[in-house]
């Protein structure tokens, strides 16, 4: 035993070593590693990332010579290291993928470099083509362009056209929630194990705190009014939240507490569910090849009750750390991974389903796009293009942002509060006590800000001069 | 040298006893057989679990309740080895072997001779080092990990193996002085004196002395420290980048906020923990001696 330890040992610190002398292993490192024909990105593990990771190596790198190192991360550690990276200007990622949350916070912390220069360069780019959302949603309150959008989503209704043919309902184009719970009501059990809707319970300020702002705002509730004074338990948000909430207990899924984006696509692919309010990007997932319930889905606006619409607005774009030395080369990968070209190359390769849309308008009048995604093209454009996230209710906000407020203290604030209201979901706490324990929380942030903005308007500076000696 | 290693059957004397009294142990050990039994079978169960998830779809290790009988396919193995993103698993996993396999004979070539200094041959006040080493652990890793950030931006270290062979060397070095120590102060004095009467100097008494009575002991203190440092995720997950980039990093990679993640996850997860379990099977004697005798006892 005594000589099959030693051999084991010898064996792995010879192969180290010998790796180590070839230098197969990852010695060389340092900031901005790699040569000047190398850019390192990190991106989201989201599918389309998946798909360019395959296709930069097969054409971007052979057309244009430059390598690119990919570091791939789940959403959540994705952002606790870009924000790591970013604040502190490492240098070590010349690319990352950073959301419409992260970009207008970055770009007026200086994080991010602007792109309007490389897009004033590059013509073929065509800039015009990106949807005006998504370009809004990109720009600092400078008028700086941060980013650009590698996808883009809204959020829709989906339902099961089956169910709804087989109980003689119909889906109104632009439903109200009012219609939507009445249709939740008609359409549970209508199946063994079927529920009326799902909607995402789990919590976390991307989770159900997504949808359910939404639904806030379409009732007239807000986060913060415009003079930032906190309204997390104002009628508006209250009201939309017992909705939410009871129409989830009364006709939603099963675990509805831990649901989420990837529970709630499960349940709609098995049958357990005739109908859910999300994100518009699922809708390629539902019509794939292998999907169950391919062609059986139909697809209509966000529901609405008091405003004219209420899709939410997300894209993952690409932003260039300010740090990086090889900005040009980073442009190049930009503008190559956002172009209309590669749309085009991933769909003749891939497949037109798993083309990354929603962000220029030129994918919705490419016929083979129609043809693949006609069940949902129309709907998701008019999503995308009546999102407006500086004005995505009833009152003027103090900040950008429709599902969530664009401020960095917002993911903990909006996990805390979602905690609670997922507690409610689950029955363990009433939505009144769920939103007065969020109005303490917001009310917090909300006096940070107004002091800030105290002091900013205060007049420092003649004070400063009569003190001056 | 013989005459000496013969001085270990203490087995048998446990066993000794008057026959009324033999009964009841062995009743006791069949129940305590039965329980190991059932308890190893609980541990064992959530790796069988994973492997058997790694070998169905997405979709069928989605379900719920979930699929036993679905049919087996090895597409979540062909995606670790990159089949979708053309991203390969070897330069992570070479990263993770060179760094837990240097920071673990580094810290067996530390070790040891602090170990013999606080066991063999004492030194002054020996309690307090070791009181100092243990204390090192007492400060929680995340406390150290912004200001290790910073150090390694401002020296180039980030994205560099060395600083993590540099890292879990300190980190797992408190763990192996203190077994070692346990380890060593079991090896009797007598053989030791005899050794020194045989004419035996140190580095003789280490290698073909106190080396051959304590190998189990080494045993279970690397595979420890290789197993610390194999599975260590936070030090890698925020200070390496895309050239030193540990396994258990890439790992997490497969998990997904849209899509169907478990297959592939299960599938990367047991292919990860197989250096791991190679190492612990190859060991697998002298560990449970080491474990059973040493520190842990």
């Amino acid at each position: 035993m005594l000589r099959r330890v030693r051999r084991v040992l010898a064996a792995t610190t010879t192969s180290v070593l010998v790796l180590s002398m070839t230098g197969c292993a990852g010695w060389g490192g340092g900031v901005g590693g790699g040569g000047a024909n190398t850019i390192n990105v990190l991106m989201v593990n989201n599918p389309q990332m998946v798909d360019l990771q395959r296709l930069a190596s097969e054409h971007f790198t052979k057309d244009t010579g430059i390598s690119v190192n990919f570091t791939v991360l789940p959403e959540n550690d994705l952002r606790d290291k870009a924000s790591q990276e970013f604040s502190s200007q490492a240098g070590q990622y010349d690319v990352a993928t950073l959301s419409n949350f992260e970009i207008p916070i970055y770009g007026q912390s200086g994080w991010v470099a602007p792109l309007d220069a490389f897009v004033a360069a590059d013509p073929a780019f065509n800039q015009k083509d990106i949807l005006p959302s998504m370009t809004k949603s990109l720009t600092g309150a400078n008028g700086k362009l941060f980013g650009e959008p590698f996808y883009g989503e809204s959020s829709f209704l989906m339902y099961r056209k089956d169910v709804f043919a087989s109980k003689g309902l119909t889906m109104p184009t632009k439903p109200t929630w009012p219609e939507v719970a009445d249709l939740a009501a008609k359409v549970d059990k209508a199946r063994p194990g079927m529920a009326g809707i799902c909607l995402r319970g789990q919590p976390g300020w991307g989770q159900v705190m997504a949808p359910l702002t939404t639904v806030v705002n379409t009732f007239g509730g807000t986060w913060f009014t415009k003079d930032w004074r906190a309204e997390v338990n104002g009628p508006g948000f209250r009201e939309a939240t017992n909705f939410y909430v009871n129409l989830v207990r009364t006709h939603g899924e099963i675990g509805a507490p831990q649901a989420g984006f990837t529970e709630c696509l499960n349940n709609l692919e098995q049958g357990n569910v005739a109908m859910w309010y999300d994100a518009t990007s699922a809708a390629g997932a539902l019509e794939s090849a292998d999907s169950p319930v391919r062609g059986k889905i139909g697809y209509v606006a966000a529901p609405v009750m008091h405003t004219p619409s209420s899709g939410w607005l997300y894209t993952w774009s690409w932003g260039i750390q300010q740090a990086s030395t090889k900005k040009q080369n980073a442009w190049k990968f930009i503008s190559w991974a956002s172009s209309a070209a590669y749309e085009k190359l991933a769909g003749s390769e891939l497949g037109w389903s798993r083309v990354p849309a929603g962000k220029r308008s030129s994918t919705y009048t490419n016929p083979q796009y129609l043809k693949a995604a006609g069940a949902f093209a129309a709907p998701t454009l008019a999503a995308l293009e009546s999102a407006d996230p500086r004005n995505p209710g009833l009152q003027p906000r103090p900040a950008i942002g429709i599902q969530f407020v664009d401020i960095p203290e917002f993911p903990d604030l909006g996990t805390r509060v979602s905690q609670d209201i997922s507690s409610a979901t689950a029955g363990r706490l009433s939505v009144t006590a769920a939103l007065n324990r969020g109005q303490q929380l917001a009310s917090d942030v909300a006096d940070r800000y107004r002091s800030r903005r105290a002091v900013a308007t205060a007049p420092g500076p003649a004070v400063a001069k009569e003190r001056a000696p | 040298m013989t005459t000496l290693t013969k001085a270990e059957p203490a087995p048998e004397s446990r066993t000794a006893g008057s026959a009324p009294h033999r009964k009841r142990p062995r009743e006791g050990s069949r129940l305590l057989g039965f329980l190991a039994w059932v308890i190893g079978i609980l541990f064992v169960l959530p790796v069988l679990w994973m492997l058997l998830t790694s070998l169905h779809s997405e979709s069928d290790a989605a379900t719920n309740p979930p699929k036993l009988a679905a049919p087996l396919t090895l597409q979540g193995y062909r995606e670790f080895f990159g089949a979708s993103s053309g991203a390969s698993p070897w330069p992570s996993l070479l990263n993770s072997l060179t760094a837990s396999v240097i920071s673990t004979l580094l810290v067996l070539a530390l070790a040891i001779p602090a170990a013999y200094a606080l066991s063999i041959r004492p030194v002054r006040k020996w309690t307090d080092v070791l009181f100092f080493f243990l204390s090192t652990k007492m400060l929680p890793v995340v406390a150290g990990l912004l200001p290790i950030y910073l150090f390694a931006q401002k020296v180039h270290l980030l994205d560099n193996i060395w600083l993590l062979i540099v890292l879990y060397t300190s980190m797992n070095l408190p763990i192996a002085v203190w077994m070692m120590r346990s380890f060593l102060a079991e090896v009797p004095v007598e053989m030791l004196e005899a050794a020194s009467v045989d004419g035996a100097g140190l580095t003789r008494t280490l290698t073909q002395v106190v080396g051959p009575v304590v190998m189990p002991g080494i045993a279970a203190t690397s595979l420890i420290c290789f197993i610390f440092s194999w599975n260590e995720l936070l030090f890698a997950r925020v200070l390496t980048a895309t050239v030193a980039q540990t396994a258990p990093v890439f790992l997490t990679g497969f998990v997904t906020s849209q899509g169907l993640f478990l297959a592939k996850v299960c599938a990367a997860a047991l292919v990860v923990s197989l250096p791991v379990m190679i190492a612990g099977f190859a060991a697998q004697d002298k560990l449970v001696q080491g474990l059973s005798l040493g520190a842990v006892k």
